[in-house]
């Protein structure tokens, strides 16, 4: 299949990558770019685990066709660290024990983070319907759930 | 001195889970590396007739095939040795595996073993363990004249027994008699099955593995390669979650095949679709009680019938059967106890071992017993299981003893969290005595 | 019309294998810097196995615990742990580290002994400081220059200075063909959960509302690993419970789930809005520090404690799981037939 040039801003920096039209979002970050903290699941927008920002707003990348985000801007986990801090929702789920095995972790920080970008002070119920559609098996929802709150609650 | 021990303390390695970092298997992307996709059986069960992999073999793109031909050890692995990699003959479950086609991606696969010409005979499966039993059902296992695990040669089903039931019968007040049936689960990590090989430069086989038991699987891997253990390097540690459906091997004999035959890098990963539909799953117990219990409410006997469906092949399953046997009659002291278990082997995919493996299925229908017979016996819930639960020194029904008994300060520290109010004599109580 | 019951469940979780014979290796080095480089053999599955077995690695050096690195990264040089399953690496692996920690002081002994020209038998270790017994202003080092002066020889003598251990709970057993005699258990844990749920006669449909789980696990050797496991484990339970099956019978065997969204894991919203943890500590005898396994075991509990909490609301038992709402309404149909 023939080839082409797609551009984006990925964190914070501009990138050019060969691709064909079938890819998606998520071929592109973890095949060619190497970019693998979004993670391939179910490949079927199911679980949430591959969840990137694109202009701030989370998307399943395995559900989004990569020449779609040409010229626009993506952010996944690799890009939430800012000068080598970790990000104040980074630092709540690593002390509070938000994860087990991680594998959900990147796509849970996304939806956490456009969550808090939209609404500062979440209730308990807005965040369990905010983060529903992010299924972790290790069921670490309670603890992702307090996370989200001690940021809100400026402890982070 | 330092105490550690008992402190609470985020993940030593949990810097990686947040910030994306840590390397799963399926983070591993190798120069020129290959990829491999399976021919699964369309059928519940019948014979291959006629494979033809000649037209997926010449698909651009494609390296090559593998069959039940290019194992270069025994076509065998699974925790009871009878599962081929690559069924050559007779299908046992939809879905099993026949050949693999390995290529430069997964849509050049995915394209070659749409041109694979597969004839097979169906035959008809069965689907249900207590029609499995039947004489004349349709057998599972080519070769055998009946569908049950035989613990020993001639022996169908596993006894642990404790005292005598009919005597705990004849002393009991009332009996209480249920027949339950637990649930086939898959495991459903979010990381799917995947695998990575490739030769390292003294021509060893590397396999990196999300295998949750590297040494029980090394030692099946080696006599499907037909390698000693030394020239396998089987890399793992870190997963992306379990449950028990790591404990069989997925990925890593094809993956290793295909390496091993084509000497270049293979990743090999099932879809979510597949491990939904193909991979091995908890296994459906039925189990039945028969259970004595005095007017104050001391159990004396418990006759307990087991049938556990294995599926197509042996997997974990008989010693999840005996497991599951010994510890279902939960944490209670019952002087007089009779299991008698049985697997059973049905068309359909493995029973594997998962979270909670063989005890759930105890402890989740026993436990409902104990509430008809507290509703019986018009007793506190509570209170019957205050009067039964193990204490030190009490034995379970294999004739282990019981130590560090903790099922009643569970309870009492469960009843003070959820609000409730327990009567003084009940608090009273210690698993140090009875 | 939506219905409130509450139920309670007392069950169990055994540790290691069934009939014993699963042994754990672990190896500890002392670098050149004095630190310690643990390897261990067990699968970090998102339990925290390395997080803990650092721990009891601190506890048995008597050192600070930033001083331990751990790896579970296997390659030629491998502990062997039969694996993270049976909920038996916080009974059996700890033992495999305290006794490569013992082997690895040996050989510190034997290392300073012979620098001192003195009797292994009178060095002494104070956390990081090793010193000789009854001469200790005169005769002290620390693990620094210890570490140094075996790896880098120099003034002193080198050494390669690594401590190996393994252990299993018991020698594997066998059943007993006529009684099914099998006495070798690792340990048990135990554990208590009460469930209050809404049954909505209308729709089958059951919502856990509030649900409390404790677990008496021997020693919480990490709390926060603890708590995750308890709140962890009810993933599995409500999904046993209520919905899961990959099991299809309708129209026919060949209508298996394929994809997650038909196949019913808990989400966010299906856990229950008031979820309460509790640990209660017997120590066990079998375990380094009291420890135990007891993760499978959160699974075990909220099945039966909701299929109680069913009963209590609509009052009939469910006797199959999952109780999903086509379950739930035809036991509500076959109540209302007898009636």
């Amino acid at each position: 299949m023939k080839q082409q040039v797609l551009t984006f801003i990925l964190n914070g920096e501009e990138v050019a990558v060969l691709v064909t039209p079938t890819e998606t979002l998520l071929d592109v970050l973890r095949e060619r770019l190497q970019i693998t903290g979004p993670k391939r699941g179910c490949d079927d927008g199911e679980c949430g685990a591959c969840t990137v920002l694109l202009d701030g707003e989370p998307v399943r990348s395995c559900l989004t066709l990569a020449l779609t985000v040409e010229g626009r801007t993506v952010t996944t986990v690799e890009g939430l660290m800012v000068k080598g801090e970790l990000d104040r929702l980074q630092k709540a789920f690593y002390e509070r024990g938000a994860f087990q095995c991680g594998f959900c972790t990147p796509g849970m920080l996304m939806v956490a983070k456009s969550l808090l970008a939209k609404n500062p002070n979440p209730s308990r119920d807005e965040i369990r319907s905010y983060m529903a559609g992010n299924l972790c098996r290790c069921g670490s929802y309670e603890e992702i759930i307090e996370a989200i709150q001690a940021v809100a609650a400026g402890e982070y | 001195m330092t105490q550690y021990v008992g402190q609470a303390m985020p993940r030593y390695d949990g810097i990686g889970q947040v910030t994306g970092t840590t390397k799963y298997v399926d983070d591993i992307v190798l120069p020129g590396m290959l990829y491999a996709k399976c021919l699964r059986s369309p059928v519940h069960k019948g014979i291959i007739r006629h494979l033809d992999l000649s037209a997926a073999e010449r698909t651009p793109g494609v390296v090559g095939v593998l069959t039940a031909q290019d194992v270069p050890g025994q076509n065998i692995y699974g925790a009871s040795g009878d599962q081929p990699v690559f069924n050559p003959d007779h299908i046992r479950y939809k879905g099993e595996r026949i050949a693999a086609v390995v290529a430069v991606d997964e849509d050049t696969c995915m394209e070659a073993l749409e041109k694979v010409k597969l004839e097979i005979e169906e035959q008809e499966p069965v689907f249900d363990m207590f029609e499995a039993m039947k004489p004349g059902a349709p057998i599972v296992r080519p070769g055998t004249t009946h569908n049950l695990h035989e613990y020993m040669p001639g022996m169908t089903t596993r006894v642990i027994k404790l005292g005598d039931v009919e005597q705990g019968f004849a002393e009991a007040d009332l009996i209480i008699e249920g027949r339950y049936q637990t649930t086939q689960q898959d495991h459903a990590p979010i990381e799917p099955h995947v695998s990575v090989a490739y030769l390292d430069p003294a021509n060893r086989l590397v396999i990196h593995t999300v295998s949750q038991c590297l040494y029980f699987h090394l030692s099946q891997l080696v006599r499907v390669f037909g390698l000693p253990m030394s020239q396998i390097r089987y890399i793992g540690g870190t997963i992306g979650g379990g449950f028990g459906g790591k404990n069989d091997i997925h990925a890593d004999h094809v993956a290793g095949l295909a390496a091993l035959k084509f000497r270049k890098p293979v990743k090999y990963r099932e879809t979510r679709r597949e491990d939904l539909r193909y991979s091995g799953k908890r296994g459906v117990f039925v189990m039945e009680y028969k259970t004595g219990v005095k007017k104050d409410g001391r159990l004396v006997a418990n006759h307990i019938k087991e049938y556990h469906d294995t599926g197509a092949y042996g997997g974990f399953s008989a010693y999840a059967t005996e497991k599951c046997g010994m510890f279902a009659s939960g944490p209670y002291w019952i002087p007089n106890i009779l299991v008698e278990a049985k697997t059973i082997y049905t068309n359909k995919v493995v029973s594997i071992s998962m979270r909670g493996f063989a005890i759930i299925n105890g402890q989740s229908t026993m436990e409902i017993q104990m509430g008809k017979i507290a509703e019986a016996l018009g007793m506190d819930p509570w209170e019957l299981r205050f009067i039964n639960a193990w204490r030190d020194g009490d034995m379970g029904a294999s004739r282990y003893i019981v130590r560090g008994a903790g099922a009643l300060e569970a309870m009492k520290k469960a009843a003070e969290l959820a609000g409730v109010q327990l009567p003084a004599h009940l608090m009273a109580m210690s698993s140090r005595r009875r | 019309m939506k219905k409130k019951g509450v139920g309670m469940s007392c069950v169990l979780h055994p540790t290691g294998n069934k009939g014993a014979g699963d042994p754990s290796q672990a190896a500890i080095q002392l670098k050149p810097d004095g630190t310690f480089a643990l390897l261990v053999g067990a699968v970090d599955i998102g339990q925290g196995s390395n997080t803990i077995l650092r721990q009891f690695a601190a506890d048995a050096l008597g050192v600070p615990i930033e001083k331990i690195l751990v790896s579970n990264f296997a390659d030629d040089f491998a502990p062997l742990c039969l694996g993270s399953f049976a909920s038996r690496v916080t009974l059996i692996d700890p033992h495999a580290v305290v006794n490569a920690v013992e082997d690895l002081k040996r050989r510190i002994r034997e290392w300073v002994a012979n620098e001192w020209e003195a009797n292994p038998e009178d060095i002494e270790f104070d956390g990081e400081t090793v010193y000789l017994r009854g001469d200790r202003e005169r005769r002290s080092m620390t693990m620094d220059q210890i570490a140094a002066g075996a790896n880098f020889g120099g003034g002193y003598n080198p050494g390669f200075l690594v401590g190996t251990g393994a252990w299993q709970p018991a020698k594997f057993h066998a059943h007993d063909p006529e009684t099914g005699e099998m006495p070798a258990v690792g340990a048990i844990s135990f554990g208590c959960c009460i469930a209050e749920v809404e049954v909505d006669t209308e729709t089958g449909v059951v919502d856990v509302t509030r649900l409390v789980q404790v677990w008496e696990v021997g020693k919480a050797v990490n709390p926060l690993l603890v708590r995750a496991q308890i709140n962890g484990g009810l993933h599995i339970g409500m999904g046993y419970a209520l919905t899961e099956s990959s099991y299809p019978y309708w129209p026919t065997e060949d209508y298996a789930p394929e994809k997650l969204g038909d196949y019913f894991m808990p989400t966010f919203l299906d856990y229950p809005p008031e979820l309460i943890y509790g640990i209660e500590e017997v120590p066990h005898p079998a375990g380094v520090q009291g420890a135990k396994g007891f993760s499978e075991g959160s699974s075990n509990g909220p099945p039966p404690a909701i299929i109680a909490a069913i009963h209590d609301a609509i009052g009939v038992w469910i006797d199959t799981y999952p109780a999903t709402p086509e379950v739930i309404l035809k036991a509500l149909e076959a109540k209302k037939a007898s009636e």
